[in-house]
């Protein structure tokens, strides 16, 4: 009791590890809709994936020196794994979740520092990088068949073995349309049969194991709203992001361009936009820059699928944000209050001026 | 009466209301404390009065040891335009004047004035005046004598800001109940209790600095205050009680100005500069009875509260009361304190002895248990969360001035407005990672003023030394000077001697000529 210590007295009740437990909590629905969709496999890589950023984890925070306990029990790792299991081909090799996490763990964390200090989304980085190396493993999308999945035995065969049988994979929507595009097959043709919004909204598609439940994940997200985790800014700004110009584009040249409610529904946008997008350390942190950034990865996310080289664009245009964020928010801090936007004190004759008008 | 669409607002200051949810909610804690009416604390045998209990100067002590002084009698006077004096609060003899621990942010000890009280309270005959046959200058020099200073815990001496309206009318008074500090309701018991007492003050003040308005800012999680003020001020239509979100830091005197009127303090002007002037509602009371009855500010209301006091209360206390017979008071501790903290939970001064003193701007003081401070919750690295960002209620980007503290870059922090911040503690109390930023900007601003200290110093000694130079020339240049007139005078004599020489010869010479010739 000597000595003086420092005001305030009292803290708030949020810790990183209550904000990381509740993101876990918001994604489980579309987690648990992803097993049941996919079965066993699913369930497999998705515990994989985690156990090698846990343990990834463990190993950096011991090698750099510091005390393993609190680093695993924040959460931080899990979160990571959990996050890109859900962007993975849902029966994908467990080898695919193994030299992800530990990518995602090793190099884009602690190699930039540890949390908080990682200038790119780990998640996103090892997708990335498992799409540039691995691409065959990486774009093997089944249709979802709850009624005919392996048993659990089966799976372990599937995720730890041979992999997924080749006639069960096909084309994801934004591939198949991209491929017929450069087929020169226009969307009225390559498009029926392959997407229904009601469908596309249930989770009914080709996707990666946790991105095709589009609601469920919405729901994940207006909770996190709800309980003040994440702001509406990026989410929002997000989707507006990839909505305006493919509505715009659509309303011209509807044989080119895909809808802007086919665009939310398919692909990771809603897992993204909601908690990819928003996390913390990669993304801006101003009011402003929050909407600069959300409206970024999304125009990105739409530029990509519209005339880049991979179908989806989501992780390239995440990345490419997070390498901006810390100029984003270098040129958007708020105003002080006080202060004109430049920095100069706001001048006493003036506000009383605009007082009196 | 009571209702905030009465202030007449901009849509650009209410679109920005809805854009930037500055501030926190945080657990308001205010009962049972607020609940309980005020108690009188009884003597306690001696007052510690410390010479510093305001902004500005020290009171320069008038008594000696050995003195017997009445209540109400000035023991101390202001030494200096920003200073306040001090009175006895009760009568007693002067024990001496000795160093002792005070409510200080460095816990050191300063030069305090010991009163042993004899238990008689007499007090000086004062008398009273009709503030409405005042002159203006003539109230603010009363107040200036009550010794009054502000009551929220600024300390800042009242009379000086009562002064600022003979330069120049100030139209809008604000007064400050906001009480947005956790724990704390003295202010609203006061408002309760002494409402009639707040709005005479208020009205008084309005006179003294030539203003048009009184708006009276209250939180609005203080219904019986707001009406307990609105009665009050019934029949003063110049007086007007608006209900303010509760929302920490609505308390702080730029926050609640641009609440109440949309404007702007510039950030290198004050309140006056866009015609307003703030005091807290402990001060209009103060400012009432120093007019109505000559009396001093001897005394004061504090809230004693926290998890770890028995039966937390309000007491009105006389200044110089030891801490630790407030805590007796109030049956003592469940001797569970984890910290005890002088004013509210997030400004307040963190002591360690209770037989520091209550002062003149002290409204609070808690004892509180583990589970309610900060302590035990380490800090990790910072997540860029953004909660600090989004609360801050000046618009400043604490995460990024931390860091720039923290690798050693103040100027760089400085440059991002770590001279703004007010200290206000939010941004340490939404961090997830529980970093004590506060803590760094207190570091990083005493840090400042230290090296500008020592630049002024340096200055000073530079200064100094070309004075040194200049007066060694001049006094050489004098020296040369003097030395080169009496040369001057030398020759001038020798020429005279010479030429008298001269005359006397050929004086002689035509005596002798003439002597010859005759
Ligand atoms: S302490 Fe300073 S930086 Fe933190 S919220 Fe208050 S004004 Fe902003
Ligand atoms: S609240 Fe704390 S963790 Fe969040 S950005 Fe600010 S300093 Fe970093």
């Amino acid at each position: 009791m000597n000595t003086v210590l420092s005001s305030p007295h009292a803290i708030g009740a949020r810790s990183v590890g209550n904000v990381m437990g509740l993101v876990l909590i918001a994604l489980v629905p579309a987690t648990l809709a992803g097993f049941w969709r996919f079965g066993w496999p699913s369930v497999y890589l998705w515990l994989v994936t985690i156990l090698a950023c846990v343990a990834t984890e463990v190993l950096c925070v011991r090698l750099r020196g510091l005390s393993a306990g609190k680093a695993v029990f924040d959460g931080s790792a899990v979160l990571t794994g959990w996050l890109l299991a859900m962007s993975l081909p849902p029966w994908a090799p467990w080898w695919i979740g193994v030299v992800g996490g530990v990518f995602a763990v090793a190099i884009t964390k602690h190699l930039f520092g540890g949390l908080g200090q990682n200038l790119f989304n780990p998640a996103m980085a090892a997708r990335v990088m498992l799409l540039i190396s691995f691409p065959v493993e990486m774009t093997q999308w089944l249709l979802p068949t709850p009624d005919a999945l392996p048993g659990a035995l089966d799976a372990l065969a599937i995720t730890f073995g041979a992999g997924a049988p080749d006639a069960m994979s096909s084309a994801s929507l934004l591939g198949h349309i991209k491929a017929e595009a450069t087929k020169g097959v226009l969307l009225d043709q390559s498009l029926p049969g392959h997407y229904s919004a009601t469908a596309f909204g249930m989770g009914e598609r080709q996707g990666s194991l946790g991105e095709t439940s589009a609601l469920l994940l919405l729901a994940g997200g207006i909770f996190l709203v709800i309980k003040g985790v994440i702001g509406l800014r990026i989410p929002l700004a997000f989707l507006a992001g990839v909505v305006v110009p493919a509505a715009i584009a659509s309303a011209v040249a509807p044989d080119h361009y895909l809808g802007p409610v086919a665009h939310l529904l398919s692909g990771g946008v809603m897992l993204a936009a909601f908690f990819i997008a928003t996390d913390y350390v990669t993304s801006a942190s101003t009011p402003l820059g929050q909407w600069i950034f959300g409206l970024g990865c999304g125009l990105l996310t739409w530029i990509i699928r519209t005339w880049g080289a991979y179908p989806e664009g989501i992780a390239f245009a995440i990345m490419l944000m997070n390498a901006t964020a810390p100029l984003i928010d270098q040129y958007t801090r708020p105003r002080i209050f006080g202060r004109k936007r430049d920095g100069r004190s706001l001048n006493p004759a003036e506000t009383v001026k605009a007082r009196a008008r | 009466m009571g209702s905030p669409d009465q202030i007449p607002l901009s849509a650009a200051s209410r679109l920005g209301r809805l854009l930037r949810r500055w501030g926190v909610h945080p657990d308001g804690r205010k009962h049972p404390a607020a609940g309980t009416e005020i108690a009188v604390l009884p003597l306690p045998p001696r007052l510690t009065l410390p010479l510093m209990q305001h902004i500005g100067a020290p009171a320069r002590p008038i008594v000696a040891a050995g003195d017997r002084v009445l209540r109400g009698q000035m023991i101390a006077e202001a030494a200096g335009p920003i200073s306040a004096p001090i009175h006895a609060p009760t009568s007693g003899t002067i024990a001496g004047i000795a160093e002792v621990p005070v409510p200080h942010p460095s816990g050191l000890t300063g030069p305090a004035i010991l009163l042993d009280v004899d238990g008689k309270d007499e007090a000086l005959e004062t008398e009273g005046a009709d503030p409405w046959t005042l002159e203006p200058a003539e109230i603010a020099r009363r107040v200036s004598a009550a010794g009054i200073v502000g009551m929220g815990g600024a300390t800042f001496p009242s009379a000086v800001k009562l002064a600022l309206g003979q330069k120049k009318p100030i139209p809008t008074l604000i007064l400050n109940g906001g009480e947005c500090e956790p724990y704390l309701s003295c202010d609203d018991r006061l408002m309760r209790e002494r409402a009639a007492e707040v709005i005479d003050g208020a009205r008084i003040i309005l006179r003294a600095i030539g203003g048009e308005r009184v708006l009276i800012g209250v939180e609005n999680n203080k219904p019986e205050a707001i009406d307990a003020l609105a009665a009050a001020a019934a029949s003063h239509a110049e007086v007007q009680v608006v209900a303010v979100p509760s929302r920490y830091p609505m308390g702080s005197e730029k926050q609640l100005i641009n609440w109440l009127t949309g404007q702007e303090v510039p950030a290198d002007g004050r309140a006056a500069d866009i015609g307003v002037v703030v005091h807290n509602v402990g001060t209009a009371a103060a400012i009432h009875r120093a007019l109505r009855f000559g009396e001093p500010l001897t005394r004061r209301i504090v809230t004693v509260s926290g998890g770890a006091i028995r039966t937390p209360r309000n007491l009105e206390v006389r200044i110089g009361t030891p801490l630790s017979a407030l805590v007796d008071f109030c049956g003592g501790t469940t001797g569970e304190v984890a910290r005890w903290v002088m004013g509210g939970p997030m400004m307040g001064l963190s002591v360690s002895n209770l037989a520091v003193p209550i002062i003149k701007g002290s409204g609070g003081l808690l004892a509180l248990r583990e589970e309610e401070t900060a302590d035990g919750a380490d800090a990790g690295p910072c997540i860029r969360c953004a909660s600090c960002v989004g609360a801050c209620p000046i618009g400043l980007m604490p995460l990024d001035m931390a860091a720039l503290i923290r690798s050693g870059d103040l100027k760089a922090s400085v440059d991002i407005g770590l001279k703004d911040c007010i200290a206000c503690g939010t941004c340490s109390y939404v961090c997830p990672s529980h970093i004590p930023l506060v803590h760094y900007f207190n570091y990083a601003k005493g840090e400042l003023a230290s090296q500008d200290k020592g630049k002024l110093r340096q200055d000073a000694i530079k200064q100094l030394a070309e004075e040194r130079s200049a007066r060694m020339e001049r006094e050489a240049r004098e020296k040369a000077e003097a030395a080169a007139a009496r040369k001057a005078e030398r020759e001038r004599a020798k020429a005279e001697a010479a030429a008298k020489a001269a005359a006397k010869k050929a004086a002689q010479e035509a005596a002798k000529q003439e002597e010859s010739t005759t």
